[in-house]
């Protein structure tokens, strides 16, 4: 485990993340928001995300990690199949996969 | 004929959208705010205000995040490495990659927003409104403030984004506190509402071109990478994964410019 304060740590994301919004603004007119590097940039973007939350998911940490792997999955894969069902609804597949790991882990002891 | 009359006539008729005065422009904007956007954007905050007290940081620490990061997938990224145990430097580079599509937003918005614009002090004014720059704003009023009257534009996007951010500021603060008083279970609940936001949000983009092959190629190697090098896995996921779907994505381009003559 670290020993650095997580104060540090949002410090540097809070620089980090305005650090891109003030490059927008001093770039905004000079550069194509659709060139080959700003598209390889979405990508890196992209992939990072979609790793972070297959990891939330598959090894999360805190209480969720304790958790059994069935069901955080069978959470997601509820959330799925409810949001194909309601005609793409991310509110009632969301909700749905919150309550199905709710049920799961009081039913059996998370 | 004038060279440099701004509002010409055949641009002025596409203007659908007049508010009467800036304030008004700005009062428009916080009231489409009100509703939709800030509810489904606050129930992402309450799940993130569970997720910062699970991690076992504080509550000033959790409002500190969505006070000055305000990008939830970047606040995501941080506090999972923190409490994952993860070096400030790997952090960094996280969020930095996490957040990195600010930056192109805030190039394409900005041009929209500052047209007719009338502030004494514009650039001060730019860099203090493009830290509200984050994905539902910025969707909103791409779509819509280029049918608005010029001068009343960044008004509105001020005044939409400043709701849904102090929205979900208290939705933070929200979600952080429930997590002591609801049951263990419905905390967890909570706490997976934003991994499945996202995975359904990814799901639509998956239709896309684009973004598929990255998608897919950071689902599988996230957890894969995690399991080698907890540390470094979603840098790697990141630049090595984005990239390879990059190549991909620059081959199809190519295979179908070729096709298409």
């Amino acid at each position: 485990m670290t020993t650095i304060s997580a104060w540090w740590f949002l410090l540097v994301g809070g620089l980090v993340t305005y650090g891109w919004r003030a490059a927008g603004v001093a770039l905004s007119g000079k550069i194509d928001p659709n060139s080959a590097l700003m598209r390889w940039v979405a990508c890196v973007a992209y992939a990072l995300l979609a790793g972070l939350i297959a990891r939330l998911i598959v090894a999360p940490q805190g209480a969720l990690g304790e958790t059994d792997l069935w069901m955080r999955l069978s959470s997601a894969g509820v959330a799925l199949i409810v949001y194909f069902i309601f005609r793409r609804s991310i509110v009632l597949g969301v909700t749905a996969g919150a309550l199905w790991l709710i049920a799961v882990t009081s039913l059996v002891g998370g | 004929m004038e060279t440099r009359s701004p509002p010409d006539p055949q641009a002025a008729a596409t203007w659908t959208h007049d508010f009467g005065s800036p304030s008004g422009a700005g009062r428009a904007g916080a009231w489409a705010a009100v509703g939709a956007p800030a509810l489904v954007l606050g129930a992402s905050y309450v799940g993130f205000g569970a997720f910062v007290h699970q991690s076992g940081l504080t509550f000033f620490q959790a409002v500190a995040s969505t006070t000055t990061g305000w990008a939830l997938p970047g606040q995501i990224a941080l506090i999972e490495i923190f409490a994952a145990g993860g070096s400030l430097l790997a952090a960094a580079i996280a969020v930095g990659l996490a957040n990195a599509r600010l930056m192109p937003m805030v190039v394409t918005l900005l041009p929209i927003l500052r047209e007719g614009e009338t502030a004494p002090n514009p650039r001060l004014v730019h860099y203090l409104s493009a830290h509200f720059i984050a994905l539902t704003g910025w969707a909103i009023s791409m779509q819509r403030c280029p049918d608005m009257t010029p001068g009343q534009r960044l008004p509105y996007f001020l005044g939409f984004t400043l709701v849904i951010w102090c929205a979900t500021l208290f939705c933070t603060a929200l979600g952080f506190f429930l997590v002591g008083v609801l049951p263990p279970t419905v905390t967890l609940g909570l706490v997976i509402l934003n991994p499945l936001y996202f995975m359904l949000l990814f799901t639509i983009d998956i239709v896309r071109r684009d973004r598929r092959w990255a998608l897919l190629i950071g689902v599988v190697l996230g957890p894969l990478l995690h399991m080698i090098t907890p540390e470094w896995g979603l840098l790697i996921t990141g630049l090595g994964g984005g990239t390879l779907a990059f190549l991909i994505n620059q081959y199809d381009r190519r295979r179908q410019l070729g096709r298409g003559k």
